[in-house]
């Protein structure tokens, strides 16, 4: 038996040829060690979406790789990413997920914090004459840039803009917020589950079509006729995936909803959503009620942000690395802020229906990851591959790598990054 | 040396005072309830033993089964759910999780759950509401997985028929994390 095997010579990048890694990226703890400190603690790490802290002093908690952060708006309008550690002897400064506040109290010694970090308070102060200066014991601010609504953080201050990083993922970004159809984008909750897998799984996961009619068949199966149709990209030529650069990549799986704005009438509304259509047709023209319905599915595509979230058709998908073979996955639904109670209601049972731990996909998808961790742990060095559609991968006149949506494209991109990042001049 | 007992310290208590309760001594014994109670009883045992067919036999045709997220919520229709089953969900979840096409069904850990603890929330004319307690043990590919919830079941009772009229399942974890299952709570 002949097993083609990768080659460790070049050390971490090594491990990735551009067609296939080894299996040791899922299950080697020094790896694990590592990828946090190159990847995720240099780079932009997606931490929340505005909509989640609307007001001056909200907040909420997140991680940047394992490290804790309490994300707020301040006073200002500006986004603060403060590390969730207190100067003084290391404890949390916040323990509530979410909510408003102004400013972080240390619940071991009172130090206290303004919503830009600062340390405003230290509670009998004389022992601390001439030994500190509150100026100088700021909790550990991130830097922070937003794009659309998707606030990023990076513990890096020379690397380059957040908006240089996304490139041309810029545009998809933009192309997925026009689903709230006039409406700003809201997050209107979210699920969360841990599966038994390495990180990389689920980022593979995202633009890999060729999985869907197979592990999501029971849930093809559930779903009517004309959603079950619209999905059925399989042997679609116009469902494609594009290379974006810098590990982005996107999945396209409904090409005529890639650009929600682009409506020539031709498309029949779902008749699931007629309850919608005619309660909406009561007091807006067929024009908005068209460009709503039209965008219930959310986008037509699902696009990945390296390393940790992507836009997933209607939700965003987070990831977040617990230990080499442990992440936790958030789903958060999206709704339209301000929108119509009822097309916001049926967002939700749309997300139901396959998202969370006990929805008709997710369920199966956390299954198939655990198996690959399962597996991946006989012959660590025999290769993960990444190879489908290498044969018709074409380069599109914006100059990305391009094959079918089945193909791997997306996972090569990703897996180009991290080698990128990982190589041991980084 | 002589020593003084010091002055007894009045314990500081500005807690509210509390609300009068009913301790409605006697419920679990009123026939509605233990009807009820057995009925849930049943419900458990057909769902540890992955009977989904009959188990959704014992649900109104207006039911719902519902696993919220937030820990307080109350109106399920305008917030995210883990579950949030009418009838036509929970006949589609049903076929999913017994025709074989779902690999987390297929694989789904052996169950085993515990229902204790109850208390009547409301007697009605034909409808008996009950909270309780439940623990459930999962086992699958050598790991054991515990899930706590407080149930709240409302039942529907008419003559010798009873049936579950709404069911809500609100995890100790539910807006953390709770692992993927293939099985129904």
């Amino acid at each position: 038996m002949t097993v083609p095997t990768t080659d460790r010579s070049g050390g971490f990048a090594g491990l990735a040829a551009d067609d296939r890694v080894a299996a040791r990226l899922y299950t080697d703890p020094e790896i694990f060690d590592w990828e946090m400190e190159k990847i995720f603690y240099s780079t932009w790490v997606w931490v929340a979406h505005e909509s989640e802290i609307p007001d001056a002093g909200s907040f909420k908690m997140a991680h940047v790789g394992l490290q804790p952060v309490v994300v707020n708006r301040d006073r200002k309008g500006n986004f603060n990413v403060l590390l969730n550690r207190c100067r003084h002897r290391g404890a949390s400064v916040c323990e509530v997920p979410k909510g408003k506040a102004n400013g972080f109290t240390c619940a071991y010694h009172s130090w206290s914090y303004s919503l830009e970090g600062n340390l405003r308070g230290i509670p009998y102060p004389d022992g601390y004459e001439g030994v500190i200066e509150k100026k100088d014991l700021s909790l550990q601010k991130l830097r922070v840039e937003s794009y659309n609504g998707l606030i990023f953080a990076t513990f890096k201050t020379d690397i380059e803009p957040l908006e240089e990083f996304l490139g041309d993922a810029k545009i998809w970004i933009d192309r997925f917020m026009k689903q709230g159809a006039g409406f700003p984008v809201k997050v209107q909750g979210e699920h969360k589950f841990r599966f038994g897998g390495n990180w990389k799984i689920q980022l593979e996961n995202t633009t890999d079509g060729y999985h869907f009619p197979i592990v999501h068949r029971s849930w093809m199966a559930s779903v009517d006729a004309e959603t079950a149709d619209m999905l059925s990209f399989m042997t679609d030529e116009k469902a494609v995936t594009h290379a974006l650069g810098n590990g982005h990549s996107v999945a396209v799986m409904v090409p005529e909803h890639v650009d929600l704005e682009e409506d020539d009438g031709s498309e029949e509304l779902q008749e699931r959503f007629r309850h919608i259509i005619d309660e909406l047709s009561e007091t807006m023209p067929q024009e908005q009620v068209r460009r709503i319905v039209r965008t219930m599915h959310g986008a037509g595509y699902n696009l990945n942000l390296f390393p940790n979230l992507s836009l997933s058709m209607s939700f965003f998908r987070v990831l977040r690395p617990i230990s080499v073979n442990e992440t936790e996955i958030q789903h958060m639904a999206l709704g339209l802020d301000g929108g119509p109670e009822s097309v916001n209601r049926e967002r939700l049972r749309i997300h139901e229906h396959f998202q969370g731990p006990f929805g008709f996909g997710t369920s199966d998808d956390s299954e198939a990851w655990d198996r690959v961790q399962r597996g991946a742990v006989a012959n660590p060095d025999m290769p993960i591959l990444v190879n489908r559609g290498l044969g018709r991968e074409e380069t599109v006149e914006e100059g990305w790598k391009t094959s079918h949506v089945t193909d791997e494209t997306g996972m090569r991109e990703s897996y180009a990054m991290w080698k990128r990042m990982m190589s041991d001049d980084n | 040396m002589t020593t003084e007992a010091p002055e007894e310290a009045e314990a500081i208590d500005n807690r509210p005072a509390r609300e009068p309760f009913d301790l409605g001594l006697g419920n679990l014994s009123d026939p509605r309830v233990v009807r009820a109670i057995e009925l849930i009883w049943l419900e458990a045992q057909l769902l540890d033993d992955k009977d989904y067919e009959v188990w959704q036999t014992l649900y109104t045709e207006d039911a719902k089964y519902v696993i919220p997220v937030e820990p307080n919520v109350a109106d399920f229709e305008s917030s995210l759910n883990m579950v949030y089953d009418d009838a036509r969900m929970r006949h589609m979840r049903v076929t999913r999780l017994v025709q074989g096409y779902s690999m987390s069904a297929v694989a789904a850990a052996r169950t085993s759950r515990t229902i204790s603890r109850f208390t009547v929330q409301e007697i009605t004319e034909n409808t008996v509401t009950l909270r309780s307690a439940q623990v459930l043990v999962g086992f699958k590919r050598d790991k054991f997985q515990m899930l706590g919830a407080d149930l709240t079941h409302r039942i529907k009772i008419a003559g010798d028929d009873a049936r579950i009229d709404l069911k809500v399942i609100r995890l100790v974890n539910s807006d953390s994390a709770v692992n993927a299952s293939g099985f129904l709570l």
